[in-house]
């Protein structure tokens, strides 16, 4: 197993290697740079400009420059935040989008693993078309609106919750962005839970459970549970690659200082060392998620062995 | 989490308890939580450009001069100043209590150092050209000349003599910029690129920085070192960066911010029933306008520009497309500077069924009609509005025989290819004054700009250009110059000016000294919150 998961890290260098590197000459095909503006710059003061970030050298000499300082953890200045690094502008924003997307992802799994199972331990009655309503109604309902409804009730009308901001993380501050982001995830969640929960009920050995006259709460949770869990776990791995490394939506509506919105703003401010630092930052968090997942298979089943 | 909660009781208690125990207002430390539209770029005086950055740094540091609430130019670090008989010599008297946050003195070699360092090529300044009008600047930036010979000295600690290249009546108003605030040379020697961290920054105007937290909030804290400490009546100035507009206004209505300086302008009429006269909007100096190749058939012909500026219904774009949150346009230089009679175009006062049928007359005598139509292509940078602008003047101008079709890119690929003279009909394009004088929205239009994107080249225009620069110590006659040179540009349709804008603020009535002005500049300094 050690073995395993060692290998698998050295696969990621190469992998990682080729992401960079796509991604620093495709910034670079998109038309205009980071010093174009509204307002043009002469050509003499944008000269300047490119030589104190290096941007006049040869596009070869940029990139071998950045793999350099990359191996030495050294991401580059931000061209649009001038005053941080990229390094600086993560260590202060990833914590924060990782706090929300792990709060989400924790709340997701929990209610909609549970919602699943209400679902498919009655199906076709009340409380599965219930689940199915709310889950439909989950995953439909995108995130910009929902945003928006809960500063209305919560933070207007009712005046519980904070409108937005992070409040040096304060708990309440949280609510509102973990509750948007898990709502479509507890949706997923709870129809691939539901899904997977009847198929386990009707598999051979939990009808054999059943004859030999278990209770009902040890044959869901000790051995319908386990078959039908997989599912989840294969979800787990993307799911949290992507809610851990921010959401552009929540955190500029709520207006959360996180990662989320890099993704965006960096690309279309041409902001290179900040769209570089984004995409090895999405691409460790893939890479080291889909091992865990994997991992976590060889735990939850015993057929999975990777010895 | 127990404890968190535990805490927070008790920290909450305490604060209860001493709120109480000092109960004295004088003491209440008075927050104002400051809502912008965006994040500034850097604080580094001499690397931003953005207004966000503006509106901090004049917070944070003094220049020779500085904006009032009402945006005229008021003594800053320089307590009074000189100008010799031809205009070309400014000689600037420093105050005496100037002072940094460190304790040390404002001297005259604080500016020589900043303004050699604002144009020191290595420094890579995008405002560098604010400081052109200074001897040998130009020179120095473009690697022409050297920092010694710029024509700013030190006579002593407190009288900087500043000589410039010619008479340059906007001269004063261009030192309110930010880029030609003054830096703390011993601090940036010792921290390097560090010496703009929070709580590093030596800064030597009304507050200090406290804290950055990108996209969170920027803290600034009332500086005792400032020379006029005595009369700064709010302790503390959170910038809180809100680029949902939407949410800002709710974050408004909350109570979490005092003021927010952008609104959803689509839901403006709704707002302004709801929020009243804490909405302010108002005439600020911009231009939007649309670019138009004038050096490309078949754009190079003048009636024919003139025929597609005159159709277009100015007004229906104002009320319709952007709720009044902008002004009809008819000239390049928007209304608002004192002195300037902007020069309108021609048909500015003539009915729109008027000149719609006039500029249908051009384009049938020019052999363009329904059937046979002129093809235009109108290229716009991502924004919802500059689509329904754009979507407006096409169906305005279809029944006028002019087929227009649209193209959106993002906005770094929209500047680009205007700035590498791409092969484009009309572009959209904005202009917001860096300073208050005319010369800033004439000047990108002369044959030489950086921003002359309709290709504008016209001798006449030139000449009276330089006739205003060469009026320079006679502001009368240079405001008049510059009038006949806007004449000859509007005349002869070097941009389809279409709207002014305006700014857009909401503003809690608790503040005081948030007073209304074409720059929309609104100095911490000078408010005070109830």
């Amino acid at each position: 197993m050690l073995l395993y998961v060692l290998r698998r890290l050295l696969t990621a260098i190469p992998t990682l290697f080729v992401i960079v590197t796509l991604a620093f000459f495709l910034i670079r095909v998109a038309p205009g740079g980071p010093f174009n503006q509204e307002r043009g710059l002469s050509p003499e003061i944008k000269a300047n400009l490119e030589a104190q970030f290096g941007l006049n050298d040869p596009l070869w000499v940029q990139y071998l420059r950045y793999l350099k300082n990359l191996s030495q953890g050294d991401f580059g200045p931000s061209y649009n935040l001038p005053d941080f690094t990229v390094g600086e502008l993560f260590a202060k924003g990833l914590p924060i989008s990782i706090q929300i997307g792990a709060s989400a992802l924790v709340l997701a799994l929990l209610l909609g693993t549970l919602l699943g199972i209400v679902a498919a331990l009655n199906q076709n009655r009340t409380g599965d078309y219930a689940v199915i309503a709310l889950a439909t109604a989950g995953s439909t309902i995108p995130t910009f609106v929902i945003a928006p409804i809960i500063q209305l009730v919560f933070g207007l009308t009712w005046k519980l919750l904070p409108i937005g901001g992070w409040g040096d993380g304060a708990l309440v501050n949280k609510i509102g962005p973990v509750l948007t982001l898990a709502l479509p995830q507890i949706a997923i969640v709870a129809r691939l839970m539901r899904g997977s929960m009847i198929e386990s009920l009707r598999s051979h050995h939990i009808r054999t459970a059943r004859a030999l006259g278990l209770s009902d709460w040890s044959i869901v949770v000790r051995h319908a549970l386990r078959g039908a869990i997989l599912p989840i776990v294969s979800f787990t791995g993307p799911a949290a690659a992507a809610l851990l490394t921010g959401s552009i939506i929540v955190e500029t509506i709520f207006a959360i200082p996180g990662v989320g919105r890099y993704f965006v703003d960096a690309a279309l401010n041409r902001d290179y060392t900040l769209v570089m630092g984004t995409v090895v930052v999405i691409a460790i968090f893939t890479i080291v998620f889909n091992l865990i997942v994997d991992i976590m298979y060889a735990v939850v089943d015993p057929r999975v062995r990777y010895d | 989490m127990l404890k968190t909660i535990l805490k927070a009781t008790v920290f909450a208690t305490t604060l209860a308890v001493s709120a109480g125990a000092f109960h004295v207002p004088a003491f209440a430390e008075v927050v104002y939580n400051r809502g912008s539209a965006a994040e500034p770029e850097s604080l580094d005086p001499h690397k931003t450009s953005t207004i966000y950055e503006a509106n901090v740094l004049r917070d944070l540091f003094q220049g020779l001069v500085m904006q009032d609430e009402k945006a005229n130019v008021i003594p800053g670090a320089a307590e009074s100043w000189t100008v010799s008989d031809d205009g070309t010599v400014y000689t600037f008297k420093l105050r005496k209590d100037g002072m940094w946050s460190d304790g040390s003195p404002v001297t005259a070699e604080d500016f020589v150092y900043a303004f050699r360092r604002l144009e020191d090529p290595a420094t890579g300044a995008e405002y560098a050209s604010m400081l052109y009008p200074v001897k040998n600047a130009e020179e120095v930036n473009t690697k022409k000349g050297k920092p010694e010979d710029m024509g700013v000295k030190a006579i002593d600690a407190t009288t900087l003599e500043v000589t410039l290249k010619a008479p340059t009546p906007y001269f004063l108003e261009m030192l309110t910029h930010q880029a030609t605030y003054p830096v703390n040379k011993a601090s940036i020697d010792k921290l390097g690129a560090d010496w703009v961290k929070a709580g590093k920054l030596v800064s030597n105007g009304a507050y200090t920085l406290a804290e950055w937290v990108p996209n969170d909030h920027i803290k600034l804290v009332k500086n005792p070192k400032f020379w006029d400490a005595d009369s700064v009546k709010i302790d503390t100035v959170n910038y809180i960066p809100t680029e949902d507009r939407a949410s800002a206004i709710k974050r408004f209505e909350a109570g979490e911010l005092d003021s927010y300086d952008d609104l959803p302008t689509e839901q403006l009429a709704d707002l302004k029933a709801k929020f009243g006269d804490q909405i302010k909007v108002g005439p600020y100096l911009g231009t939007y306008y649309y670019a138009i190749k004038t050096d490309k058939a078949p754009w190079d012909n003048v009636e024919l520009r003139n025929a597609i500026s005159m159709a277009i219904d100015r007004d229906f774009l104002a009320e319709k497309v952007w709720q009044n949150s902008m002004l009809p346009g008819y000239s390049m230089v928007p209304p608002g500077i004192e002195g300037y009679t902007p020069a309108l175009a021609k048909y500015a006062d003539m009915s729109q069924i008027d000149r719609e049928d006039e500029a249908k007359k051009i384009l049938e005598k020019l052999g363009y009609t329904p059937e046979h139509p002129l093809k235009m292509e109108i290229r716009y940078n991502t924004s919802e509005n500059h689509k329904n602008t754009a979507v407006a003047i096409q169906e305005q101008l279809k029944p006028l025989g002019v087929e227009v079709t649209l193209l959106n890119t993002d906005t770094k690929t929209h500047y680009s290819f205007l700035e590498q003279k791409g092969n484009y009909d009309v572009a959209r394009a904005g202009w917001i004054a860096d300073y208050k004088d005319p010369e800033t929205f004439l000047g990108i239009s002369r044959k030489a700009s950086g921003n002359n994107y309709s290709d504008f080249d016209n001798a006449d225009f030139e000449k009276a250009m330089d006739k205003a620069a060469a009026a320079g110590g006679n502001p009368q006659e240079r405001m008049k110059d510059l009038a006949d040179a806007e004449r000859i540009l509007v005349d002869n349709v070097g941009n389809i000016p279409l709207l002014y804008y305006s700014y857009h603020d909401i503003v809690s009535p608790k503040l005081h000294g948030f007073v209304d002005n074409v720059m929309d500049v609104h100095p911490s300094r000078f408010i005070s919150k109830d």
